[in-house]
């Protein structure tokens, strides 16, 4: 058997998606369905006085009409995290109720639910409730949010602030070190609010059946047991047991579908009342206007410079938007996911960040791809990139002068930071030096000077990121308020004839587990790949998971399954020395089976397997079968990094900016499949162009989301990208048995600073050192016009 | 007010009394339940409701049903027979051309329609055709490549023939 790990192993779950045979939940049509749509509030801000719903009621096909009254006694929708304020007050927690009963808090709050036989007659129905509203002034900007006298979003949390944080070294300590600097650069910016935007809507299905009083819900989610979890305990009070979550094929996430939303425990709840399957599935206005965004913080940093370039200081101040509601992880993002990345890669002696987490009348601000490293790199790289500029220093020699040195992680204990990690293994100039390589950057200053001789606007800009993945050791996390461990579990489960199911609590909704996993398990089995089957995304028959968010899948889920496939071999040698009748020392596992050493005498996985579950002539005392489960708690985060270049021409006539180059470098640690993790770099790649170039979740001041459809939410299309060019380099994670960090999110955390970066370089000759993004034509084209 | 439509999907003649509001994304996808063609938004933006329709690729979540009436139309479900891959369906797998996979019939019967008319485009003639199909997973990089590949194959099968 040839080496399975590290091959670009054809993806196993393509035939279904190719051929249209996927399955993902708006796929499913159960008998005697019935269909919701929501009545949603048009306003930010409105009193609800009155929920009229007889013309509804009376509409042909129309099931049921419920309102918040229907829902008065049902708790709201739980947060995951609670970051309490500095002093030590407990962190505001509004309710977030399933449908709002007194007043709408954002543009698209369910004000009704509509039941009905068929998708539109429950449509026609719902446009025939009548709402009274009493519009009332609404505030959309985080900052704004915690003036004095801004709108309340909740009567009952002053000046909108959820809670303040701060990290790092003490403040006055920093100060100073700002202070004395000999340089100070400065940046104030927006890291505006984005949407994720997954093709697939979300969609969900509450199916509850009587005779066994058992809940089933399908649904487009990353994380099927957390939904069980917080579904069960805290929202609709049932059984756990009694419930089935089925998450099977799902159409992209990038964080937006790791939460519970309200519309899960809708359905499921009034599946129930009705006795009938109830099925939603957002539109996509509808998603623009309840799915999570990402980002939307408003920052001031500052990062002072010796007068050799060396970071002497680091001082931020950020207002994060929370929206209408806590969404699952939201507290996190901002400051757990955020502030401790400010270390960057850099040897920053003094760092303290200062966070204030504020309500405002939007949609829920959540985990987007990268989920706060995008923001801290954003921070870090634009400081990078703007003080070489005033330094008149090279970026990348700037870079290399305030690298972290190169560590293992196993010679010595890591790297600890300023802001609370301790970093497990890295390597940082390599991978700018790669990059440097790749784009020609000896070549292309002179490059640029002659194009700006000629009147072009040629740019580069850099990015040198690092991350936290593999979320997250459960004491750590639960240190920091996380009210949920993040380990996750695998079951191994070696049928009589050698043939393998694998049961794993990540769930992939793009990833390709089924491929990288069998992988891991045929490699090390010394099976073939066709024998293993990977199982995910159901909850009655996957024991229990953590779902996949925070680039965790391999190295959470992956070590899981590796202690598991390590227990079966375990097992598997002590067979093996009874039936050769040998010492389990004198044994040798590999190319599936076990010998003995120097002599020829061996015998293959499928007679161990076989032997396990006919245990005629067995070991004494040992139980029967070959079927592990264990679960694996990380002992610390893993940090992957790289370094990101790009190089943008500008058109002078119409601000329009030009990607012509993209060049990624990045460590991931060990890599299973490279064809999988390049899949990975280009799609996160691509979704931070999106968000440097083109996207924005816009609010205007009454609190309308003005792009709330994709003829105005601008993401990238096929001809806005280039191909991307990658390469890597390998530090592995010395703490997990597979060495990888992961990869799902490093595209989208390096890629954003590095295009601004290039497109204020293009830029320098106007003297414009910081524009907000998106860097649309027009708003490059203003600042060209000055 | 229901109506008529006699239409041939895949191959196969139907006929169906429908709701003239009937989508023909609906329509597929409940009636015939094909399901591969899938709906992603509701401004004919996205592109994962792509089929061919006379040969053309349009988008069906913006048509009626009735107007499909007469209408020969292919889904990603008739791309290939029986248990075969169109090399358009050979490429997305072979240059990971997918990764949730959502967006993938859409894709592939845009690209269908690309090579019928242009069997040997470039990579902007790929990325232009790609325009009204939104991919939030690969950055479209790989799906250029996909499209690349089956170019090279169909080419080559003329050639060899």
């Amino acid at each position: 058997m040839t080496k399975m790990i590290g091959k670009s192993v054809k993806r196993v779950e393509d035939k279904r998606f190719i051929t249209g045979k996927g399955q993902y939940t708006d796929d499913i049509i159960l008998p005697n369905m019935t269909y919701a749509q929501f009545v949603r509030s048009p306003y930010a801000h409105a009193k609800v006085l009155g929920v009229d719903t007889s013309e509804a009621l009376a509409h042909p096909g129309v099931v049921a009409v419920y309102t918040g009254a229907d829902f008065a006694e049902i708790n709201g929708v739980p947060c995951g995290w609670q970051v309490d304020f500095k002093n030590g007050d407990t962190m505001k927690e509004p309710k977030h109720p399933l449908i709002v009963v007194d007043k709408a808090r954002h543009a698209g709050d369910a004000v009704a639910i509509v039941i009905a036989e068929s998708r539109e007659a429950a449509r026609d129905a719902a446009d025939l409730v009548d709402v009274d509203y009493e519009e009332l002034e609404a505030v959309v900007d985080p900052k704004k949010a915690a003036e004095e006298g801004a709108p309340l979003v909740h009567d009952d949390v002053p000046n909108n602030i959820c809670f303040d944080w701060e990290l790092g070294n003490p403040k006055e300590e920093v100060d100073a070190a700002i202070a004395a600097a000999s340089h100070v650069t400065t940046l104030e910016f927006a890291n505006q609010r984005v949407a994720p935007n997954a093709i697939e809507p979300r969609s969900y299905i509450g199916d509850y059946d009587s005779t066994n009083d058992k809940y089933t819900l399908y649904t487009s989610t990353q994380n099927p047991h957390l939904i069980r979890l917080l579904m069960c305990a805290f929202v609709l009070g049932i059984p756990e047991h009694k419930v089935r979550i089925v998450s099977k094929d799902v159409g992209g996430g990038f964080g937006s579908k790791i939460f519970h939303y309200t519309e899960e425990a809708l359905v499921t709840y009034i599946s129930k009342q009705l006795g009938r399957p109830v099925k939603w599935t957002a539109e996509r206005s509808e998603a623009f206007l309840t799915d999570a965004h990402g980002r939307d913080h408003v920052s001031k940093a500052e990062m002072g410079f010796d007068a050799e370039g060396k970071i002497t200081g680091l001082r931020i101040k950020t207002y994060a938007s929370m929206g209408g509601y806590l969404s699952t992880f939201a507290p996190a993002v901002p400051t757990y996911l955020h502030g401790t990345l400010l270390q960057g890669v850099y040897t920053t002696p003094k760092i303290h960040i200062d966070v204030v987490a504020t309500f405002t009348h939007t949609s829920a601000v959540d985990a987007y791809r990268g989920a706060g490293r995008p923001e801290a790199t954003y921070l870090l790289e634009r400081l990078m990139d703007t003080a070489a500029l005033e330094m008149e220093m090279d970026p990348a020699e700037l870079r290399f002068k305030n690298f972290i040195p190169a560590f293992n992680g196993i010679d010595e204990p890591g790297y600890a930071t300023n802001v609370a990690l301790q970093y497990d293994s890295g390597n940082y100039a390599p991978v700018l030096e790669r990059a440097l390589e790749m784009t020609g950057y000896k070549d292309f200053r002179k490059e640029q000077a002659e194009a700006r001789a000629n009147g072009k606007l040629l740019g580069i800009g850099f990015s040198t990121y690092i991350e936290a993945c593999g979320i997250a050791p459960s004491a750590v996390v639960g240190a920091l308020g996380a009210r949920a461990g993040l380990f996750e579990v695998s079951q191994v489960r070696v049928h009589p004839t050698g043939k393998v199911s694998v049961f794993t609590g990540a769930h992939s909704h793009g990833q390709g587990h089924e491929t990288t996993f069998a992988q891991v398990v045929a490699d090390k089995f010394g099976i073939p790949m066709e024998d293993v089957d990977i199982v995910h995304g159901d909850s009655d028959t996957v024991a229990f998971g953590m779902g996949t968010y925070g680039s965790r899948s391999l190295a959470v889920g992956g070590s899981a399954l590796v202690k598991s496939i390590e227990k079966i071999i375990d097992k598997g040698t002590k067979i093996a020395a009874h039936k050769l009748e040998a010492a389990e020392e004198d044994l040798e596992f590999a190319e599936g089976k076990w010998t003995v050493k120097g002599t020829d005498k061996s015998i293959g996985f499928a007679d161990i397997s076989l032997t396990a579950y006919v245990p005629h002539d067995y070991p004494a005392g040992l139980e029967p079968g070959l079927d592990f489960s264990s679960f694996y708690d990380p002992a610390n985060f893993t940090y992957p990094f790289g370094a990101h270049i790009a190089i943008v021409e500008v058109d002078k006539d119409t601000g329009k900016v030009s990607l012509k180059r993209f060049i990624a470098v990045d460590d991931v640690g060990n890599v299973i499949n490279p064809m999988i993790v390049d899949g990975q770099i280009h799609g996160g790649v691509v979704q931070g162009i999106g968000q440097a170039l083109l996207e924005h979740a816009f609010y205007d001041e009454d609190g309308q989301l003005v792009t709330g459809s994709y003829m105005d939410y601008a993401m990238p299309r096929a001809d806005d990208v280039p191909m991307i060019e990658t390469d890597r380099t390998t530090t592995p994670c010395p703490h997990n048995p597979l060495g990888v960090k992961g990869a799902g999110e490093a595209g989208a955390i390096g890629s954003t600073p590095a295009v601004v970066n290039a497109v204020m370089d293009a830029l320098a000759p106007y003297g414009i050192k910081n524009l907000s993004m998106p860097l649309t034509s027009e708003s490059v084209w203003r600042a060209m016009k000055g | 007010m229901k109506k008529q439509i006699n239409l041939t999907v895949n191959g196969k003649a139907y006929s169906h009394e429908v709701e003239a509001r009937l989508l023909l994304v609906h329509y597929l996808r409940d009636e015939l339940r094909l399901t591969g063609t899938h709906v992603g938004c509701d401004t004919s933006s996205c592109g994962s409701c792509t089929i061919l329709m006379d040969g053309l690729a349009v988008k069906c979540c913006t048509l009626l049903a009735v107007q499909a009436d007469g209408a020969n139309i292919t889904t990603i479900e008739g791309l290939a027979d029986n248990d075969s891959l169109h090399p358009l369906q050979e490429g997305f797998r072979e240059e990971h051309g997918l990764q949730c996979g959502f967006c993938t019939p859409g894709m592939i019967m845009t690209a269908a329609d690309l090579l019928s008319t242009n069997s040997d485009p470039s990579e902007q003639e790929i990325r232009h055709a790609l325009e009204g199909n939104f991919c939030r997973c690969t950055g479209y990089h790989n799906i250029v490549k996909s499209i690349q590949y089956a170019a090279n194959k169909i080419n080559n099968k003329e050639v060899a023939s």
